[in-house]
Formats: structure tokens, sequence, C-alpha cells
């Protein structure tokens, strides 16, 4: 992988040679095309999703919760604006369409990246956090690092660090399936056909209100996701996720 | 012409902002769509028993307050008459594909032993109210009127209309034989009110709540929705392209 040839110093060099141009296949096939699918997809949920939550813009726990009930988040008319919906004026019926249509989309990219990725060990040699890396002083180490803008370089660029298999493991195995599965409970047949689905959310309600807050969650990873992306490098970094292939930021001279 | 401006403020909204409406506008797209109205409903019936039982609850569940949506009040004269006669000439009629057209007075279908249930109503909108609800069951009502093989959709007709639009309802065999499927008189221990749809009201609890429809007449058995009012089987349906199957 590593094919650039190794540059013998001069013995009294002008000036700090430039370090060698490495580019290295850092995001294989499947996980290139879920990013992709979910990148539409994901918008689209989140987009029709808040038009449907105009349509009543309360959230409730438990089993029943509507207007002479008690919510526990609550807001006046229809308070998600155009430019953040689809459709971009009123319309539930439109955005039940989309919702319902790319839900399956969604649901289906997860379950062919999660089979693939376990099949080729995606999961199990890039997204598990290893023993070493979830103790607090190396989290508290990437965190400090984070926060200085100071993004690995050289082979540790080519790894997800902490922060990132953290934020990862939790979209992929937490946010996503509970999307899913709080979308099923919100749904009156699926409540009959499987009606431990009201037991695990206790009640309806309560799970349209998981459904939201996870929504939101995922609008946050999308958000840092985004700037992080940029801060790194956006040319390299949407690059590597549309080739595959990836420039290696070379290590810094001073440690 | 077109200034530089307007056309660079033209395109960015054409392209960004409106291009998801545009999409929801074109009829292709929306046929794309609407086929997956069809995957909902083949996938929950895969994997729902035919008479699996929406969750009954118990009366500690109950909402305080039962909230009613759509039309509170029919308001026409000929309601407003049966209104006036406590319902007493109130008569639901059954007809279309059964072998027996009945027309059964409203009495007569309260003196029935009849079905209780306290179950969970979900509105399209996303709220939920949980009440009690006391009606006979819509099988035996098709039983007793004959049902033709070849009826595939039972229509409910109602005295309440949007506009000059009546609404209307309907439902397939599967949900109309379903065991918690009542044509409902009571509502909490009482008579329905007018809000919630007197003297009549469908409950078809494995549905959204623009399924149930209220202030009843007429059923119908039939064999194709086509040819009634707008063909898509409902007033929402017909006007709002709601989904015909609103099991989610």
């Amino acid at each position: 992988m590593d094919d650039a040839a190794i540059i013998e110093e001069p013995i009294e060099p002008a000036e700090a040679p430039a370090p060698p141009r490495r580019i290295a296949y850092r995001h294989r096939l499947p996980t290139r095309l879920w990013h992709w699918i979910n990148a539409l997809t994901v918008f689209v949920m989140l987009m029709s999703g808040l038009m449907i939550f105009n349509a009543h813009p309360h959230l409730y726990w438990g089993q029943f919760g509507a207007n002479f009930d008690r919510p526990w988040l609550s807001f006046h008319e229809r308070p998600m604006p155009g430019w953040a919906t689809i459709p971009s004026t009123y319309n539930l019926a439109a955005a039940r369409r989309w919702h319902l249509a790319f839900a399956w989309l969604l649901v289906i990219g997860l379950v062919l990246f999660l089979l693939v990725s376990l099949w080729n060990r995606h999961v199990q040699r890039d997204l598990a956090p290893t023993g070493e890396e979830v103790r607090p002083r190396h989290i508290w180490h990437d965190i400090r690092e984070h926060a200085r803008l100071r993004f690995p370089a050289g082979d540790a660029a080519l790894r997800y660090n902490i922060l990132q298999k953290l934020s990862y493991v939790a979209v992929i195995f937490v946010l996503l399936p509970l999307m899913f599965l709080t979308g099923l409970a919100i749904s009156p047949a699926m409540d009959a056909a499987w009606p431990w689905l009201l037991d695990i959310f206790a009640g309806r309600q309560s799970a349209r209100s998981i459904h939201f807050i996870c929504a939101m969650a995922l609008l946050a990873f999308i958000l840092v996701h985004l700037v992080m992306v940029v801060l790194a490098g956006p040319i390299n970094e949407i690059r590597s996720m549309i080739t595959g292939r990836f420039r290696v930021p070379p290590e810094r001279m001073s440690a | 012409m077109i200034g530089r401006r307007r056309f660079i403020a033209g395109a960015s909204s054409g392209l960004l902002l409106g291009g998801c409406d545009r999409l929801t506008n074109s009829p292709r797209f929306r046929a794309v769509l609407r086929s997956a109205e069809g995957l909902n409903e083949g996938a929950q019936r895969l994997v729902s028993a035919r008479t699996a039982l929406a969750r009954e609850y118990g009366e500690a569940d109950m909402s305080p307050i039962f909230r009613s949506n759509g039309t509170s009040h029919p308001g026409t004269p000929e309601y407003a008459r049966h209104l006036a006669e406590n319902f007493a000439n109130w008569r639901l009629a059954v007809d279309g594909l059964v072998a027996r057209p009945l027309s059964i007075p409203l009495a007569s279908l309260k003196s029935i032993p009849h079905r209780v249930q306290i179950t969970r109503h979900d509105c399209v909108e996303g709220w939920s109210a949980i009440g009690k609800w006391h009606g006979l069951e819509l099988s035996r009502i098709l039983d007793a009127a004959g049902l033709s093989t070849r009826a595939k959709y039972i229509v409910f007709h109602c005295a309440d209309r949007f506009g000059d639009k009546p609404y209307y309802e309907s439902i397939d065999l599967v949900d109309a034989f379903h065991p918690q499927t009542i044509v409902a008189w009571g509502m909490n221990g009482h008579l329905l009110p007018v809000a919630n749809g007197a003297p009549l009201r469908l409950r078809v609890e494995r549905q959204l709540g623009y399924k149930h429809a209220k202030y009843v007449q007429r059923i119908a058995a039939v064999e194709s929705l086509a040819g009634i009012y707008g063909g898509k089987g409902g007033y929402w349906e017909d006007n709002a392209d709601y989904e015909w199957y609103a099991g989610i």
C-alpha cells in the first residue's frame, strides 16, 4: 500500500523535505454505497418527519396523549419552517408518502450494510473499540486533541479514532435500530402484530417521543459529522467517500 | 429578460428547495411513492396474524378526556331531526353484495349482546386517546346479511359531509371480520356523543382514526371501490391522498 519512495535526507537540508504523497484505500465499496444512500435517505426521512411532526407538534410519555393531556414538549401552530420540511408547505399526506416509502431504503440499507460488514469483518476490525481505546485516559486524550483541531495523521488517520468509533457504533447499533423499532411501534397494525413493541417502549406515545429524540440525535450527529469533514479537509474526505482513496495527512514533524 | 440575481435565486430555490416539491407534484414520482403503500400493507399482513388483536387496556389507562376529530356535528337538517328524536328512527342499512339486504333499527342493534373493548385511537396526526367502546361485531351483521363471495370491500356511508362531499370509508374483509371490528353505539359507558359519531360509528382497531367512520347510516358490500365517489375508498383518500391502508 505504501509504495512511496523513501527519500534520503540530504546531509545539510536547505529546507525541510516535502513529505511523500501517500494515497491509501480507506473506504470499501459497501461502506461508500451505504453512506451515499443514507445521505439521501436520512435527509428525506428527517425532513418529511418534521412535516409529520407539524401535524401535531406535541410529545407525550405513555400509552396515550392528545390535546387535553400534558405534553413534555409542545409548540404552537406548525413550528417547522418550510425549508426544513418535505414538502415545503403543509401537507401531511404527502409527507407520509415520502416517509413511509423511504423508510424501506433506510432499513434495507442498514440490514444489508450490517450483514456485509459483519461478513467482511468491517465491524469487528474497524468499528469495534479495543480495550485500550475505551480507557478513560485514552478517550480524554482524543477529546483534547479534537478540541485543539489536531486530527490524526499518518497511519493513525487510516483508522477510526475512538470518538469516531463510538459515534458510528452509536448511530449504527443504537440510533438507527431505535428509529426503526419506535417507527414500527407508532403503527397501530404493528402494535397488534407485535404487542411487545408497546411493552419495550412503554406505550405508543413514548415510542413517538423516542422516535423524535433519536431523530434529533441523528441530526446532531450529521451536523458534527459535516463540521469534522470540513475541518479535516473536505475535498480529500469527500473524494475518499466517493472513490475510496484517501490522501494520508503526513505525520507532524514535532510530536 | 431575467436578471442574474433573480435567475440565481430562482434556480437555487428551484433546485434545492423546490426539488422535493416538484417531485411531490410529479405524477410519476407520486406513483413510485404510492407503491410503498402496497408494500407496507403486504409486509404488515405478512408478519401479522389475521386476527391479531389490538391491545385492550384497563379502565385505569383511559384518557381523562377523549378528544374528537373531523366532523364534530354533521349539521344537516336530516341529522338535526334524528338528534331531536334521540335517534329513535335511525336505521342501519346493509346492502350491496349480500343475500338479504337489511335495515336494522338502532334499538334492535343495541338490544343484542354486544362487545366492550378499551382500545387506543391513533390519529394520522400523531396523537392517541384511549376509550371504551360498546358495539356489535361487524362480522355478525355481515353474517346476518349473507355476504356474497364476490364481495371484497365493505363501504361505510356516513351522515356527515365536508362541503358538498359526504364522508365515507372502506375496509377489506380481513379487517371487516376481525373480532375487534365493531359498529359502536356507546363510548366510555354512555351512548356515543355527537362529536364522537352518534349514533353509530365504526371501530377498526388496527388502523388510523380516519378509517373509523362516524355517523354510519349504510354499510354496502362491494367488489371494487372504483366508481364510488373519487374511487379511492374514502373521503380523505379521495381528497387529500391519505393512504387507503392506514395500518401505519
